[in-house]
């Protein structure tokens, strides 16, 4: 640790001096010290000692100098005890203390935890609050309304849409603080910064150069992953999945490729223009097509558009432009999650 | 089927005490990752395959490699390779 030189003299040190009790005279103080010395040699004192000024000898200042220096000695031993005590028994005390504390405090939120599910409604019982008519209405209703064979997609994209619309704003919203923490941007001239440049020469250790088995392994790995993700996505109103999952196994996919072929060969089909273009209209299509009704006046979209015969993949209405949609804009962010923690930058 | 949730619920919990246990920073990440692909499992089995497909490809997926960036990012893996090195030389 650096000492600032003016540390000594500082009104800091003081205060800590004095807190500690050492008696380490300033150049005031000494001045003090032999003031008073003096004018008790003179036998007039002053300062502490000016009450008792009246009632005691010359002779007795001498026993009493002695009793108080002996009494200093025993307060500077007991002040160098306490200023050890941390290092010493303190270290070992804080220790158990703080092992006692994590231990109850553990305990008892598994205790208050554990008390709170054995009042929870027993699972699967018919009289449960979750089983009422909202159920019923979703199970029997919600092929005929929806037209999505998938129930869940039908929910989560249909009737709860609006729900669905702020998570992946709060994806987005996360993409964006991390752009935030992590983007190292190019300097003002429109050239890289020394900190970007640093940074593209520390990625080089990140790359594995020509592994061959990792690089022959994604060569047959990626196409299927990033086939199913988009067969999760389109499927998502006929099979489980939706766009969530589809897009967080196109992301996975892209990252194993950019670990194996390098940031030059993912740069060529995907840079962070197109990530921003993706994302803009990706959400921007959600949110007009989610928020549509609040201006038509409770007037939903879904009246124009046909659903289709339900079990085809073209049919459920908004549902797959929807799950499309999201699955886009999870993909990008996987993918700029990775880059930015990885060197900053896409 | 019982005792196939049960057997799972037990790896649930020994891998969630051995990740916060463990004092290997990498190590725990694999613990973590097999934590969540025990749990993907467990959501095939109480029959949801979406979340088994999101907790497959974001739990044990992503995550980790996001956890190992980072870990490579504070040189926390470095001391392991410098170790293995030794001998060699």
């Amino acid at each position: 640790m650096k000492i600032n030189p003016k540390y000594e003299t500082s009104k800091w040190r003081k205060f800590e001096r004095w807190v500690d009790g050492d008696s380490i005279p300033t150049e005031a103080e000494i001045e003090e010290k032999l003031e008073n010395t003096t004018n008790l040699k003179n036998g007039s004192k002053k300062g502490n000692n000016k009450k008792k000024e009246d009632l005691q000898e010359v002779e007795e200042t001498d026993l009493e100098d002695v009793l108080a220096a002996y009494r200093q000695q025993e307060m500077n031993h007991f002040y160098t005890q306490y200023k050890n005590w941390p290092k010493t028994k303190g270290l070992r005390l804080f220790k158990r203390v703080y092992n006692l504390i994590a231990i109850i405090v553990c305990v008892s939120m598994i205790l208050v935890l554990l008390t709170v599910v054995s009042y929870l409604p027993k699972f699967g019982d018919v009289a449960n609050p979750a089983n009422n008519e909202v159920t019923k209405r979703y199970i029997e209703n919600g092929l005929e309304e929806t037209g999505a064979v998938n129930i869940v997609a039908g929910m989560i994209l249909d009737y709860r849409a609006f729900d669905t619309l702020g998570e992946s704003h709060v994806l987005f919203i996360a993409a964006c603080c991390v752009l935030i923490l992590l983007r190292i941007d190019y300097g003002k001239d429109g050239k890289p910064t020394s900190e970007k440049i640093a940074e593209e020469e520390n990625d080089r250790n990140y790359e594995p150069k020509n592994d061959k088995i990792l690089q022959k392994t994604a060569f047959v790995l990626v196409p299927p992953i990033i086939l199913f993700g988009i067969y999760i996505i389109l499927n998502g109103h006929l099979s489980p999945g939706g766009g969530f999952s589809g897009g967080a196994i196109i992301g996975a996919g892209l990252i194993l490729y950019l670990n194996a072929f390098g940031f030059k060969k993912t740069q060529r089909f995907l840079s962070y223009r197109l990530f921003q273009k993706v994302t803009l209209v990706a959400l921007l299509f959600y949110s007009a097509a989610k928020t549509y009704s609040f201006y038509t006046g409770a007037n939903h979209l879904k009246n124009m558009i046909p659903k289709g015969t339900a079990g085809n993949i073209l049919s459920s209405g908004l549902i797959l432009p929807l799950n499309i949609c999201v699955g886009m804009v999870v993909a990008c962010t996987m993918y700029s999650f990775y880059c930015m923690f990885r060197k900053g930058g896409m | 089927m019982n005792f196939l949730i049960l057997i799972l619920l037990g790896f649930l919990i020994v891998c969630a005490l051995s990740v916060c246990l463990n004092k290997n920073l990498l190590t725990s990440i694999v613990i973590f990752m097999s934590y969540s692909v025990i749990m993907c499992i467990i959501w095939i089995v109480l029959e949801s395959p979406d979340l088994a497909i999101t907790e497959a490809a974001v739990g044990a997926g992503v995550t980790s490699v996001l956890f190992f960036i980072t870990l490579k990012k504070i040189h926390a893996m470095k001391e392991e390779s410098d170790d293995e090195n030794k001998p060699q030389i």
